[in-house]
């Protein structure tokens, strides 16, 4: 197949690919522009560790056409801190041991971010409600719910 | 047609370690001339966090600060040999093979620094990368000096080799007697679970955990695994199972459309106490608290079940079909 161009804008960036036409957006992040906090799980739409987010909503970027992110906007966790400047998600994870083998955790700190731009005090089951599509093998959630939690309690101080 | 109430408890005696032919892992630690220490180890993290308590315990032997310490795990060509992370061995055996490679490279370092400071080694403190003259404090100077000096002035090295051996013990044919582990954990878990008698569903609603784990090396992760395998064993208990029918193969699962999972919408109120009675052979004390997080919760709450509604459902996972079919057999015998 022909490969064709697609440009969105990229963590802040426009950022122009050339693609095959069928590649998902997963795919192109990570073999393309090598950007691979975004994981690999299931490619099916199960796991949830692909979650990124298309104009501020969470996508599971493995069943997404990288060609239909034309003109979109999209943001990766490297889009939103780095090992400096952590987001307070990254942050609140980090201190609450929400982490084991790390690999849900992009996945779900994109999920967490959606929810808390548009809703910034969610309860916790409302938290646990935007985290279910996210599957985690090894905390089992309590740690990476209340990390969540910490900067729900955080922005309401601020 | 209601929801039952029921509650159950189980508990958990755990071997850290296993018998094999014997059971040994290897350490090396060395000094960098930025006075940073280096282990390598062929143990390998999964996300428990191996590295990060082999840093605090080879923090504490070498006397260094935990931030000067990296533990390189991951390649077994070019690391010395470990039996592996399974078992809940690692801690225990990979801790006590870094406390004899850091007793080692301490030696080595303190007898550059006993050179430098025209004194002798049992003379000299060591606290914290800070090294000073017993009784003279303000005679001083740190571990970045000393590598540094080993390094370019003396063509020493500060390194140290170390490894631990769990000895095979054979079955005595006398009497059966054997040593299969090192130490024992221990757990004791209370479920508490709501079963629909309609649906056959099974809720759990509270676990709750007692656990002896020798001395922690790090709370927090050890609550981290307390909690997940809470999770874990709540899963293998009434979710997660590749045939659902087997020996015969319908329905087999093949992604996570049918290979359930819990998510954080079906996690119940976990709650646990730790209490630390040290092992006479881990490092500091340590026992493992890996894999017998999962043990306990499960045959606990298939015991809440038969406290809920009078049936054993024994097959794992319990799901909502066995649960009707043994609630209609149960009817059935009561006729
Ligand atoms: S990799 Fe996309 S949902 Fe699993
Ligand atoms: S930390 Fe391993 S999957 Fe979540």
């Amino acid at each position: 197949m022909e490969s064709i161009t697609v440009t969105f804008k990229l963590n802040g960036k426009t950022t122009a690919v050339a693609i095959e036409p069928l590649e998902s957006l997963r795919t192109v992040l990570r073999e393309h522009l090598h950007l691979h906090a975004t994981k690999a799980g299931c490619g099916q739409g199960g796991c949830g560790s692909c979650t990124v987010l298309v104009n501020a909503e969470p996508v599971l970027s493995c069943l997404m056409l990288a060609a239909l992110a034309d003109g979109q906007e999209i943001t990766t966790l490297e889009g939103i801190g780095t090992a400096q400047h952590m987001h307070p998600l990254q942050a609140a994870f980090f201190d609450r041991f929400a982490a084991q083998c790390g690999y849900c955790s992009p996945g779900m700190i994109m999920a967490a971010k959606a929810l808390l731009d548009k809703n910034p005090h969610p309860t916790r089951a409302e938290i646990a409600e935007a985290l279910a599509g996210n599957l985690c093998r090894c905390t089992g959630y309590v740690a990476i719910l209340d990390a969540i939690e910490d900067v729900v309690t955080q922005m309401q101080e601020a | 047609m209601a929801k039952h109430y029921g509650r159950g408890i189980a508990a958990v005696n755990y071997p850290t370690g296993m018998n094999l032919g014997g059971d040994p892992t290897q350490a090396l630690i060395f000094c960098q001339p930025t006075g940073g220490f280096s282990v390598k180890l062929a143990s390998t993290d999964l996300g428990q966090g191996l590295k990060t308590v082999i840093a605090q315990i080879a923090a504490e032997a070498l006397g260094v600060p935990f931030d000067s310490v990296i533990v390189d795990t991951g390649d077994t060509d070019s690391a010395p040999h470990c039996m592996g992370t399974f078992a809940s061995r690692a801690t225990h055996r990979v801790g006590n093979a870094v406390i004899m490679a850091a007793n080692e490279a301490r030696k080595a370092l303190m007898d550059v620094a006993a050179d430098e400071m025209e004194a002798a080694p049992e003379d000299l403190v060591l606290e914290n990368g800070e090294i000073y003259v017993k009784g003279a404090p303000e005679r001083k100077t740190n571990v970045f000096n000393v590598a540094l000096a080993a390094h370019f002035k003396y063509g020493k090295t500060i390194s140290g080799r170390g490894i631990y051996l769990k000895q095979k013990s054979s079955l005595d044919p006398e009497t059966g007697a054997c040593d299969p582990d090192s130490t024992e954990a221990h757990a004791t878990t209370v479920a508490e679970v709501e079963v629909d008698d309609e649906t056959g569903e099974v809720k759990v609603l509270r676990l709750a955990s007692a656990y002896e784990v020798g001395r922690q090396i790090n709370p927090e992760m050890v609550k981290g695994q307390i909690v997940s395998g809470a999770v874990m064993g709540m899963s293998h208990a009434l979710m997660e199972t590749v045939f659902p029918y087997y020996p015969a193969l319908d329905h087999h699962t093949y992604s996570f459309g049918e290979y359930i999972i819990p998510t954080a919408l079906d996690i119940p109120e976990i709650e646990s106490v730790v209490l630390e009675y040290p092992s006479s052979n881990g490092p500091y004390g340590v026992k493992g608290v890996g894999e017998m997080t999962a043990n306990s919760p499960i045959p606990a709450i298939v015991n809440a079940i038969y406290d809920a509604v009078g049936v054993w459902v024994t097959d794992l996972p319990v799901t909502p079909e066995k649960v009707l079919r043994a609630l209609e057999e149960k009817a059935l015998e009561a006729n």
